[in-house]
């Protein structure tokens, strides 16, 4: 029995590295060809989807024998070559040597500080949100509030994508001009979504502040404030570490309202308020239509949102759960 | 006992259904995918037959209908006969729709959009509502000097396809630089994406002297006012399901060629000229899941008529249809 027992437990951990794994290397498998095409210089690139002439593609000059024809590529070529014969009349035929260029930078980027704004719009409310529900609010208020919080955690993302849309957007544009979908709309909608994990762990953990503690504290003559500063948070600093890294790992993958909201633009934005396009959206709005090297381009960006979200939050938990541990 | 109970229903269910009638299955655009999916209900209700259509998009459905995972594909984006012989296929067309400029510009309407200005405006080339390219087909109109935000689709579609198809074919510099495609990268700074149609209508609609391109249904759906657009013939052309039918009767879809070709911009004084047909893939080996699949077709050609017309498409012509049944007949799928 007991043999058995730690069978079943090593099986179910070891799932998850085969998963992890597995799910690795299917993303590079997929993008392999457009990783041999493109190489690293994909992920400065910020073209996307471009037709370039074949003479002016940098490194790759006229190198297309390096490039990796399996039979179902090949297939898709003949179709775009196909799609070029209905457009083009013959007198256009020897213009034609052209070759689309993916490159990752915009959708990176776009990743990146949606992200950014998200977490610093909700870490502040949120911190507000844990210490008032677990050190000032009353019993009966603290768990209404809390209830609330922990329902806005289950609402669909698709349904904060179209609330975002229809009635958050023109709010926006109209207080910060611009489009209505951009950056900041899409960045502030991801912070709503992530605010209740942030909320509710943090609270959670600053619940499991011991009371000796705190009543220490105040018979030293603390204030509320000080022994929040100086008790509370020092205590409970691992719990609110796990809940950014959770926030953040939802907020970097987050597709179904970004989708709705970011505008999906192939271009760097200027200001906040213009619109650009984050990896996981870039995925899911192409997926369906793409093809050949579109796909693998895809399925590079999709590895690429894999190890920056893996490096994120290893980085995190590594340097600063191992520093608060000390 | 209810176990023995429960079993016995599932089993009778699960054969029941097995037995009853066909069952065919079906995937790919998405264009199409309301008009399917009527016909199909109503092709069950008189027929007891089943028809199952998942829109995917295109490039999946033609991927299925590579690999033999569905009885019919759908696509928006025509295959050549040389592709089509490669992988074994069949190919007709299954609906016409059609796509609009729809636009947001409190106070005006009637808009006339010349092919000029099309290009130009999808291009990004247009940056304000009083550019010349504009007003020139619009006397008597006042338009603000505003920015022009052009919305467009965010995700890879066949509506994008058929749009800069005829965007190709309208100017030989938009041939050159960006082609017919299902997803573009769209040029110049005021432009806004919108995730599948109802995205875009409601960026149109929320967002004031924006203008964009949209399919004729979703258009109506959402009460979008729809510009009138110059055809072949120089006419100025307001969306109606008239314009699209004469649109429709003088496409060149030839069933020598599998009817290979795209119909956008056909000739004609009254033909509106952003139309689009799609099409239905079978493979070549299954010719008794074939016969299914083009009686469920014919019957929607006969009586999908009203369907298609009420959400927003067009019943293809009878000429077209005596074409396609003819078609049918040579290669023993009728």
């Amino acid at each position: 029995m007991e043999k058995l027992f730690q069978k079943i437990s090593f099986t179910s951990a070891s799932l998850v590295l085969a998963l992890l794994l597995g799910i690795f290397v299917t993303l590079f498998l997929q993008a392999k060809p457009a990783i041999d095409e493109f190489g690293f210089n994909f992920i400065v690139d910020k073209r996307w989807n471009q037709e370039v002439p074949l003479t002016q593609t940098g490194n790759l000059t006229q190198d297309t024998t390096t490039v990796v024809q399996t039979p179902e590529a090949a297939e898709d070529d003949d179709m775009i070559a196909d799609e070029d014969d209905m457009i083009l009349d013959e007198d256009d035929e020897d213009e034609t040597a052209t070759k689309t260029v993916y490159g990752g930078l915009v959708p990176i980027l776009g990743t990146i500080f949606s992200t950014l704004i998200a977490l610093a719009f909700a870490l502040p409310i949120a911190m507000g949100i844990a210490v008032f529900l677990a050190e000032m609010a009353s019993k009966n208020v603290a768990k209404y509030v809390g209830i609330a919080i922990e329902l806005l955690a289950a609402i669909p993302s698709i349904i904060f994508g179209m609330w975002g849309l229809y009635y958050f957007a023109p709010i926006i544009s109209d207080i910060f001009g611009g489009f209505q979908v951009s950056l900041l709309t899409a960045g502030l909608v991801l912070g709503v979504m992530i605010l209740p994990f942030m909320a509710a762990i943090t609270r959670d953990s600053m619940n499991t502040t011991p009371d000796v503690l705190k009543e220490s504290a105040y018979a030293l003559g603390a204030t509320k404030f000080e022994v929040v500063k100086d008790v509370i948070f020092p205590f409970s600093k691992v719990g609110i570490i796990g809940s950014i890294i959770l926030a953040l790992g939802r907020a970097l993958g987050e597709t179904m309202a970004v989708a709705f909201l970011i505008g999906a633009v192939y271009s760097i934005p200027e200001k906040i308020t213009d619109p650009t396009i984050s990896i996981p959206v870039a995925m899911a709005l192409n997926f369906g239509e793409a093809s050949g090297l579109g796909e693998n381009a895809l399925f590079y960006l999709g590895l690429i949102l894999f190890i920056l979200s893996f490096a994120f939050i290893a980085f995190a938990k590594f340097y600063f759960l191992k520093r608060s541990r000390v | 006992m209810t176990k023995v109970i429960k079993l016995a229903l599932a089993t009778s269910v699960l054969a029941g259904s097995l037995m009853a009638n066909d069952v065919l299955n079906g995937s790919g655009a998405s264009f199409p995918y309301s008009v399917y999916n009527a016909w199909t209900k109503a092709y069950y209700k008189t027929t007891g037959n089943k028809v199952n259509y998942i829109s995917k998009g295109s490039s999946k459905g033609i991927k299925d209908a590579k690999a033999r995972a569905v009885d019919f594909a759908g696509t928006d984006k025509p295959l050549s006969p040389k592709v089509l012989k490669k992988n074994g296929l069949y190919q007709f067309p299954g609906v016409v729709g059609a796509i609009t400029m729809g636009y947001n510009l409190p106070g005006v309407d009637n808009l006339k959009l010349s092919r000029a200005a099309i290009v130009a405006i999808s291009e990004g080339k247009v940056a304000y509502w009083d550019d010349a390219v504009i007003t020139s087909t619009n006397k008597g109109l006042k338009l603000p000097h505003k920015p022009v935000t052009f919305v467009h689709r965010a995700d890879g579609s066949g509506t994008t396809f058929n749009y800069t198809y005829f965007l190709s074919k309208v100017s030989k510099e938009w041939r050159h630089t960006y082609g017919a495609k299902k997803s573009l990268n769209w040029p110049g700074h005021q432009h806004i994406g919108g995730n599948k149609n109802t995205g875009v209508a409601s960026l149109i609609k929320q967002t004031p002297f924006s203008v964009g391109y949209i399919d004729y249904a979703d258009a109506k759906h959402n009460d979008i006012v729809m510009a009138s657009v110059e055809n072949k013939a120089g006419k100025f052309i307001k969306p109606s399901l008239k314009a699209f039918q004469a649109a429709a009767a003088k496409a060149d879809l030839n069933p020598k060629k599998d009817f290979y070709s795209v119909i956008a911009d056909p000739k004609g004084a009254d033909s509106y000229p952003i139309v689009a047909a799609t099409f239905v893939l079978v493979p070549k080996e299954k010719p008794a899941t074939d016969k299914k699949v083009t009686a469920f077709y014919d019957w929607a050609y006969k009586n999908g008529q009203d369907i298609a017309k009420g959400l927003g498409f067009v019943p293809l012509p009878d000429s077209l249809t005596d074409k396609i049944r003819k078609y049918w007949e040579a290669k023993g799928i009728k």
